[in-house]
């Protein structure tokens, strides 16, 4: 891409995210919003310069069982979607406890898994894990199912297994969908390791908030907030990179 | 054309199944057939008389409630190995340029699977050779959708008959093209037959397409599908779009299109 279209692409988000800024600070100022309430965001800002050397390790703790909780998704999500894609039994029979498992909200499971792992990591990747399973699952399934009856009679009658069917036609046509929910899922990984974080973690930019309010540093916590959202953005940003140059076929 | 012996026979073949519904339907009954080594049928019908199935037997995607199909003697048992099929929609994998779509069989039928990576360069030229006989020499680089429908149909046939196949199954691949390009590409196939000489069966409602390509033309019933009429078309090769409105031409159109009529009503 030519710099002056990226310089093109780019404006709009950043405007926009600009105009909320100004907008959330000048709405702060006034209706002269308390601090302890909506910190300004030139305060969280400030608050975040001030305390970095301490936001960043909580934030690459946050980033990386994130990132651990996401890679298991991935592959357990790819299979599980790749079996129920493929046989309509295996998709009757697991889909309602899929849908299941989805519906239990992940807060009320961190409890349990302090009670089973203790506090630490493993419940923060176990949250993250279990939230952006579904819709890689369900994506990859639907990818894969909707591959046209014809295309699968040309590749049988030449002999193809399974597992040929998979690699030349299901895999491939599953691509876009399968990034599709990858930007889904990063960012509901994000959500499920925070949220493990805020109750069962001694590390972590949730932990990090909930030392911060429980000090009534408000502007800290907004601080937090923001690391998270610009971290969201970051690995959406990579993934949708990703997919442009792996699946570009799909996006004439 | 000389009958030696039958390349695909159908015996007495029959196909029910249960509908969605929950009805029996008939799609074939009692069908006979034998189609003599690079021979060229077409098989012409009102639409929903069961065309597609007869393909599909042929090809061992399905099997028969009753009856038997054989390819060279031998009862078919399962998806066939040396077949090429193509279709109305000519299904080609957006992802893998034209030339990668010619060479899908190549990378998944035995033997030449297991020689894909040493002889590529030698599978490649193949593909090449074959986009230059179906006009589209200079695309061979160009993903599907740079390409027009006609010119996806004729990829579509190269993938079909890159591996050699003995036997090539055609569903109506013409029906979804406009009338120049479809004539356009009678030409094409016509002369993709004579250099092959593969056996070919064509399912088709278009009874000119039908005259104009096949040695032998059936026509077949609605449901439950039988093969009601059988037509030896007598003209010298390579036709010509000309030779359509000769009367020769015009007469067997004419007498199928009356065969037709009377299964309808």
């Amino acid at each position: 891409m030519k710099p002056n279209t990226l310089l093109r692409r780019a404006f709009p988000p950043a405007a926009a995210i600009a105009l909320f800024f100004l907008a959330w600070e000048l709405g702060c100022l006034a209706f002269n919003v308390d601090e302890f309430i909506l910190p300004r965001p030139s305060v969280a800002i400030a608050a975040y310069f001030q305390w970095q050397e301490a936001i960043w390790p909580n934030a690459l703790q946050t980033l990386f069982t994130t990132l651990v909780g996401l890679g298991l998704a991935i592959a357990a999500g790819t299979l599980i979607g790749a079996l129920i894609g493929y046989s309509a039994l295996l998709y009757d029979a697991l889909y309602p406890l899929l849908v299941a498992f989805n519906s239990i909200p992940k807060a009320a499971l961190v409890p349990v898994f302090v009670i089973w792992f203790g506090v630490g990591t493993l419940p923060a990747v176990l949250i993250a894990f279990l939230i952006s399973f579904f819709p890689i699952a369900v994506n990859v399934a639907t990818g894969i199912a909707t591959v046209e009856p014809e295309l699968r009679d040309v590749l049988r009658s030449l002999g193809a297994s399974k597992l040929d069917l998979f690699a030349k036609v299901g895999f491939p046509r599953a691509l876009p969908y399968f990034f599709a929910s990858l930007k889904v899922a990063v960012t509901l990984a994000f959500v499920g390791s925070v949220v493990a974080e805020l109750g069962a973690s001694n590390r972590g930019i949730g932990n990090m908030m909930v030392i911060a309010s429980s000090r009534f540093d408000v502007p800290l916590v907004f601080a937090g907030l923001i690391v998270v959202a610009l971290m969201g953005i970051a690995l959406y940003a990579a993934f949708a990179i990703l997919e442009r140059r792996v699946v570009a076929w799909a996006y004439r | 054309m000389e009958r030696s012996q039958p390349c695909v026979a159908l015996r007495d073949v029959s196909l029910f199944y249960r509908g969605d519904d929950g009805r029996e339907v008939h799609a074939l009954e009692g069908v006979s057939l034998s189609i003599a080594q690079g021979e060229f049928v077409a098989i012409a019908g009102p639409s929903g008389c069961g065309k597609t199935t007869i393909l599909k037997l042929v090809a061992g995607l399905m099997p028969t409630t009753r009856g038997q199909v054989l390819i060279d003697g031998a009862p078919v048992r399962g998806p066939q190995k040396n077949v090429g099929m193509a279709f109305q929609n000519p299904t080609l994998l957006p992802w893998r340029s034209a030339l990668e779509n010619v060479l899908l069989p190549l990378e998944v039928v035995a033997p030449h699977r297991h020689h894909f990576r040493s002889r590529q360069r030698e599978y490649e030229a193949r593909a090449q050779e074959l986009l230059q006989l179906v006009g589209l020499d200079g695309f061979a680089n160009k993903p599907p959708y740079q390409l027009s429908g006609g010119m996806q149909q004729r990829v579509s046939l190269c993938r079909a008959l890159i591996h050699e196949p003995e036997i090539l199954l055609l569903d109506e691949p013409f029906a979804a093209l406009d009338a120049f390009t479809r004539e356009e590409l009678w030409g094409v196939l016509q002369s993709l037959w004579l250099a092959r000489r593969c056996t070919v069966i064509l399912v088709t409602h278009d009874l000119r397409e039908a005259v104009f390509l096949a040695n032998t033309v059936y026509v077949m019933s609605k449901r439950p599908g039988r093969l009601v009429h059988m037509t030896h078309i007598d003209l010298p090769r390579p036709r010509t779009l000309e030779q359509m409105f000769h009367t020769q031409f015009t007469d067997y159109v004419h007498e199928i299109y009356n065969r037709i009529g009377e299964v309808r009503v």
